[in-house]
């Protein structure tokens, strides 16, 4: 099977290739997928105040457009909001890696990995704040 | 010295055809283009006498007479001609047809014709390896019955290259007077073979493997101590005893016998050549990464063949990495099923194991400055995936991986 050149790129020079400290309230992190599956995605993003994505970096045990999807994932992510960063669609990366149909999956799980980071962060500075309103009380 | 690329060493797959069997070949597709089986003129008994050398050629490999050799079209149908043929000759009147072992790591091409069979009322015994993936004949003989007709195990394995008890479970088998078939595919050509001394029935075996063509392959079916009867699967012309009608593949059948005459006076040398090599890229990988497995007892094993899994990187991945390099990944990635390698996965080889597998195949072309580039590529490939792999990163901090409790997808 050819691999799109775009695909080559991402393998040869992953972008935010790396891992943030899971613990800070600033960072959600999402791990999806499983090593019997042949695919584990852990993808992270750095939120600031506002709710914007400032930072994000991946890791990924995956073939070549499952590594190429969650690397295009954190350059997409960098500078979005939120609500934004929900509305990436795997459609989309499918369209910008040329993936054929045997690889839907791979963006598909690149999309529940944003899914998951976004929910992680969301849970965690809940909890912070409801920390935050306890200890004010 | 620069290596030429691309290098291929997936020589299980199949092999180039070494030039002096196209050379011996040539002749028969324009002067010499005769029906073998044509008796009344020239261009008849020319052929005839190619197919007869090649005859002789391709039982003097596996130490048998040339009256027992079929000419076949490959190893699938040889298989299917031995199992399919044997079981429906010696089949039992009624809705108990008879049993058959055989073992699941097998090539499809004997797996599926046993199904087939099951179908047709017969029972089959799936015997599995242990985790050194060797079949002895001690599982052999737990598994005999009664009514057991026709034993079926692979001489070497295709994916990992171990090799099973033959002649112990062919001892086995002719001391209850149950026919053996084994397929060799891998096995003949690379390694000496007798039909008498290692106690076989049936033997398969393909051109294509041995660096001859493709499309022509053998089966050896017993005439003496007991002759063996074959139920044909093809009907029309009789040819081949009987057991396989079609005008006969000349210029295959040629081919195929000088390979198999090649491999007869060169498989020694070519053995240890190839032994050297294999565990020269064995011990280099080894020496340079951790977490890297050799699947397969390690001395029971074709000396051409090693299939090593990566910790903590995927095969298909990998594979991407070395793309000047054709080997085979023991992960069907591609194939949109995600199902890592059945025969990896009956050894007990864990799946995220299986999906990190490769398949070396050396042949009788492969170098030492091709095996130093290989390592060279695995080596950069794996750690370069590494770095981007969270279960490399998880393996780092100390958590135990088969703990963890995956977002299964």
């Amino acid at each position: 099977m050819a691999y799109s050149d775009k695909v080559i790129d991402h393998y040869e020079n992953p972008r935010n290739v790396g891992s943030f400290d899971k613990n800070d309230p600033q960072i959600g992190t999402g791990v999806v997928g499983a090593p019997e599956c042949g695919d584990v995605m852990k993808l992270q993003i750095q939120v600031d105040e506002a709710g914007r994505i400032t930072d994000a970096k991946f890791k990924t045990f995956g073939c070549g457009s499952a590594i190429a999807s969650s690397s295009l994932a954190t350059e997409w992510l960098k500078g979005k909001t939120l609500d934004e960063a929900e509305d990436i669609k795997n459609t989309a990366i499918v369209q910008e890696l040329s993936l054929p149909p045997v690889k839907i999956h791979c963006s598909v799980l690149a999309e529940d990995a944003i899914k998951a980071a976004i929910n992680d962060y969301r849970t965690k500075s809940n909890a912070g704040e409801t920390e935050a309103a306890r200890a004010e009380a | 010295m620069a290596v030429k690329l691309p290098i291929y060493l997936d020589n299980n797959a199949t092999t180039r055809c070494d030039e002096r069997v196209v050379e011996t070949m040539l002749p028969y597709f324009t002067g010499k283009f005769g029906n073998a089986a044509s008796r009344n003129h020239q261009f008849g008994w020319e052929a005839e006498e190619a197919v007869d050398i090649a005859r002789e050629q391709a039982a003097a490999l596996i130490g048998a007479g040339p009256k027992e050799i079929i000419w076949t079209s490959g190893s699938t149908e040889s298989n299917n001609l031995a199992i399919k043929g044997a079981a429906r000759m010696y089949a039992k009147e009624g809705a108990q047809r008879g049993h058959i072992v055989t073992v699941s790591i097998e090539h499809k091409a004997v797996l599926d014709p046993c199904k087939r069979l099951q179908t047709e009322g017969f029972d089959v015994t799936y015997l599995d390896p242990g985790p050194d993936g060797v079949i002895t004949a001690a599982m052999v003989e737990e598994a005999l019955r009664e009514d057991t007709l026709l034993v079926t195990i692979m001489w070497a394995n295709n994916e990992i290259g171990t090799v099973n008890e033959i002649r112990e479970i062919g001892a086995l088998c002719k001391e209850r007077g149950i026919l053996f078939h084994t397929d060799a595919t891998q096995w003949v050509g690379k390694m000496p073979t007798d039909v008498e001394k290692d106690n076989i029935d049936l033997l398969s075996w393909s051109g294509h493997k041995i660096y001859g063509p493709k499309g022509v392959g053998a089966l050896y079916v017993r005439r003496r101590k007991p002759r063996v009867r074959l139920e044909p699967i093809f009907d029309g012309g009789g040819h081949e005893r009987g057991m396989r009608s079609g005008t006969i593949n000349v210029t295959g059948v040629v081919g195929f016998g000088k390979a198999c005459d090649i491999c007869r006076n060169e498989m020694a040398e070519e053995g240890r050549r190839l032994r050297t090599l294999r565990d020269k890229l064995e011990s280099d990988i080894t020496g340079q990464l951790d977490g890297v497995e050799i699947n397969g007892h390690k001395d029971k094993r074709l000396p051409n063949t090693s299939n090593i899994s990566f910790a903590w990187v995927e095969g298909e991945s990998l594979l991407m990495g070395m793309k000047e390099v054709a080997v085979s990944s023991g992960s069907a990635c591609t194939s949109a099923s995600l199902e890592p390698s059945y025969v990896l996965k009956n050894l007990g080889v864990g799946d995220e194991l299986a999906h990190s597998s490769i398949r070396f195949g050396l042949g009788r072309w492969t170098t030492e400055e091709e095996i130093d580039y290989v390592v060279d590529k695995i080596v950069h490939s794996v750690r370069h995936l590494r770095k981007m792999s969270p279960l490399y990163e998880m393996h780092q901090e100390g958590i135990d991986l088969s703990t963890v409790e995956w977002a299964h997808h």
